[in-house]
C-alpha cells in the first residue's frame, strides 16, 4: 500500500471504476458468448464461464455474488478464482469492451 | 459434485483465423504414456520428468534395422552415444544388437562399462587426446580419423602397440545438401581424404578397415545419402585396386530426421519428413550399383542417433503460473525451460495438456522457469485454458536433451523408464543440492 502512496497511484478498491465488469452500454452479447461492438465492428467470443458471467453482470448482479456462486458451482479455489477475474477484467479493458 | 473450472476468457474473432486443422488442434490430452497415467507419474516421481518408452526405442530400432536390412545383405548399427546415453537407453539399443558409436574418452568408458566389446566401438570426434587414442587402441576400439594431426599423433601411439591399430577415414564431401559439414574428417574433393588413406596404408602401422561420412543432421534429402554413398563406395573400390587394401565397411553415419517440427517450418514435419525407408532405399540402392563383386559388398555401418530415440522420451511438466504480456498475448509459464528442452532452440515441439479440456483454445506464449529471455519454449501455441497446477506432456524429446540439459538454475529432475509390461523404473534419480556441490571446493580463507 505504502508504494502506491509513494508513487501517487490510488490503491486497488473494487469499487473503483477501473476495477468494476461493466460493458460498454452499447456492446451486443449473446447467451452462446458472442459479443459484438457495433462502434468497432470487432466481435469476440467468450468461454462459458466468462459468458455466464458477462450475462449475470448485465443483469445487476454484484461481482461478490457472482463469485460467490461460481464457488459454490464448480471446482476451483478462491485464489485461483480471484485471479482469473482480473485476468478476465483485464482482458476485457485491453478490447476496449469496458465502460 | 462439483462442475468442472475452466477459466473465464474471451478471444477476439479475426476474419479468416478458423484454421484448417479445427478448433481442436494441439488440445488432444495425453493422460497417460504406455499404460501409466501421467497423474501417477507425477504422484510418484515429481514434475518435471522424463519418460522413456521402452517399446518405442525396441520399436524404433527395430524399424531402422528392417528398412535396411530387407534391401542390403549386410547391416550393422552403432549406437550414437551423444544423443542419449543413458545407460538404460544404450543398454536396450547394445540389447537389440547395436554397436557403439563414440566421440570422448568419457563416451568410450561408458560403452567400455555397457559391456560392449572394443571392435564394436566407434571412435568419432575432432577431439580425441593422445591418452584417448591409446586407450582405444588398447580395447581395440576402431578409430575413425578426423584430421591429419590426429593421424600422426596415432602413427606415433602405435609405435608402441604390438598390434597396428584398426582405424577408418572420415570423409567430407559435397552430397548436395546444406550446410556441408567440412569441418569433420578429411575432404574428398580436395584429394586429402586419398592423400591420407595413402599414408595409413603406406605406413605398415595402421590397419584400415573402414570408410565413414556423416553428412549432417536431420538432413532432410534421401539423394544426398545416394551420392555420398556412391562416393564412399567409389572409394572404397580405388582403395582395393590402388592400395591392395579391402575396406570392410562403410558408414554412413547418421542425420536422419525425427518426426519434430523445426522452427519455422510451414508444415508439420509427420507430413514433409521421408521415411527411413526413402533413405535405406537411396543408400542401399547407391551401394548395390557401386560395382562391387558380388560375395564383396561391405558391410553397411549407420550411426543414426536421433531417429531411434527422440519418439521415445517424453517431458511432463507442470503450469507455474500465467499471466498476460504488455501486448494482451497470454503466457504460461512451466516448470522446465530450455534448460531442460534443448531441443526447442530447433524445434517447435508438440506439446499436448494432461488431462481433458473444453474446446476452448488460446494461443499462448510458453516460458520457461529461468530468468533469461531465451528460456522461451514455443513462440505461440493453441493450449486449452491452463491454470497453475495443470500438467502438460511435450511428446518427442528423447534425442539430445538428456545429455546437453544444463544445470542452470535448477537441478536435473527424475528420468523414468517404462518397460515393455508398463512397470516404471527409475533410471536416473533427481540430482540433489549436495550432488552439486560434491566437487566443490572452498579456499580456507573464505570457510569462516
Ligand atoms: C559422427 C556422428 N555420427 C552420428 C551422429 C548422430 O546424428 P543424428 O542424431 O542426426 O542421427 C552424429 C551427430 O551429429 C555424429 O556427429
Amino acid at each position: 500500500m505504502t508504494t502506491f502512496y509513494r508513487l501517487n497511484l490510488l490503491p486497488p478498491h473494487p469499487s473503483l471504476p477501473f476495477f468494476r465488469m461493466k460493458l460498454k452500454p452499447n456492446i451486443a452479447t449473446s447467451d452462446a458468448g458472442f459479443i459484438f461492438n457495433p462502434a468497432t465492428g470487432d466481435s469476440f467470443a467468450a468461454n462459458p464461464l466468462a459468458a455466464d458471467i458477462l450475462a449475470r453482470t448485465k443483469t445487476g448482479q454484484d461481482a461478490a455474488a457472482i463469485k460467490a456462486d461460481i464457488l459454490e458451482r464448480y471446482d476451483v479455489a478462491p485464489g485461483q478464482l480471484e485471479k482469473d477475474w482480473d485476468d478476465l477484467l483485464a482482458q476485457l479493458r485491453d478490447f476496449n469492451l469496458l465502460d | 459434485m462439483k462442475l468442472p473450472y475452466e477459466r473465464p476468457t474471451i478471444r477476439k474473432l479475426t476474419a479468416g483465423a478458423l484454421n484448417k486443422f479445427g478448433p481442436r488442434a494441439g488440445a488432444t490430452p495425453t493422460t497417460a504414456l504406455d499404460g501409466v497415467r501421467v497423474e501417477e507419474l507425477v504422484a510418484r516421481f515429481g514434475s518435471p520428468l522424463f519418460v522413456l518408452s521402452e517399446r518405442q526405442l525396441r520399436r524404433s530400432y527395430q524399424a531402422a534395422v528392417r528398412a535396411f536390412g530387407t534391401r542390403y545383405p549386410q547391416v550393422q548399427l552403432a549406437w550414437s552415444y551423444k544423443t542419449n546415453y543413458l545407460n538404460a537407453v544404450c543398454r536396450t539399443f547394445h540389447q537389440e544388437g547395436a554397436w557403439a558409436e563414440v566421440v570422448s574418452g568419457m563416451e568410450l568408458e561408458k560403452a567400455l562399462l555397457n559391456g560392449v566389446p572394443g571392435p564394436h566401438i566407434l571412435f568419432n570426434g575432432p577431439g580425441k587426446r593422445r591418452a584417448d587414442l591409446e586407450r582405444a587402441c588398447a580395447v581395440a576400439a576402431v578409430i575413425h580419423l578426423d584430421n591429419a594431426d590426429e593421424l600422426h599423433l596415432l602413427l606415433d601411439v602405435a609405435a608402441s602397440r604390438p598390434a597396428p591399430p584398426r582405424v577408418a577415414l572420415r570423409v567430407n564431401l559435397d552430397a548436395g545438401s546444406y550446410p556441408q559439414w567440412d569441418r569433420f574428417g578429411f575432404n574428398l574433393e580436395n584429394g586429402e581424404a586419398w592423400q591420407a588413406l595413402s599414408r595409413v596404408v603406406a605406413s605398415g602401422r595402421l590397419e584400415l578397415v573402414g570408410l565413414h561420412c556423416h553428412i549432417g543432421t536431420y538432413v532432410l534429402q534421401p539423394s544426398a545419402y545416394a551420392t555420398a554413398a556412391a562416393q564412399l563406395a567409389a572409394l572404397a573400390l580405388r582403395c582395393q585396386r590402388k592400395l591392395k587394401t579391402t575396406v570392410q565397411y562403410l558408414d554412413l553415419g547418421g542425420g536422419f530426421p525425427s518426426t519434430n517440427t523445426l522452427k519455422g517450418a510451414y508444415l508439420p514435419a509427420t507430413d514433409t519428413v521421408p521415411s527411413l525407408d526413402e533413405y535405406a532405399e537411396a543408400i542401399t540402392g547407391a551401394l548395390l550399383a557401386a560395382g562391387f563383386r558380388t560375395g564383396e559388398l561391405p558391410l553397411l555401418v549407420l550411426e543414426a542417433g536421433r531417429a531411434l530415440v527422440d519418439d521415445a522420451g517424453s517431458l511432463i511438466g507442470t503450469v507455474l503460473a500465467t499471466k498476460r504480456l504488455a501486448d494482451g498475448r497470454r503466457a504460461t509459464i512451466l516448470d522446465f525451460g530450455v534448460n531442460l528442452l534443448f531441443t526447442s532452440f530447433w524445434y517447435d515441439h508438440h506439446i499436448s495438456p494432461a488431462r481433458q479440456f473444453s474446446d476452448q483454445t488460446e494461443p499462448t506464449v510458453l516460458y520457461g522457469p529461468l530468468c533469461m529471455n531465451i528460456d522461451m519454449l514455443r513462440e505461440s501455441i493453441a493450449l486449452p485454458l491452463l491454470s497453475a497446477g495443470d500438467q502438460v506432456v511435450v511428446h518427442k524429446v528423447g534425442a539430445y536433451n538428456m545429455s546437453q540439459w544444463q544445470q542452470f538454475i535448477n537441478l536435473r529432475p527424475n528420468v523414468v523408464l517404462i518397460d515393455q509390461t508398463s512397470q516404471v523404473h527409475l533410471v536416473r534419480a533427481a540430482e540433489t543440492l549436495e550432488y552439486l556441490q560434491q566437487l566443490e571446493q572452498v579456499p580456507v580463507h573464505l570457510q569462516s
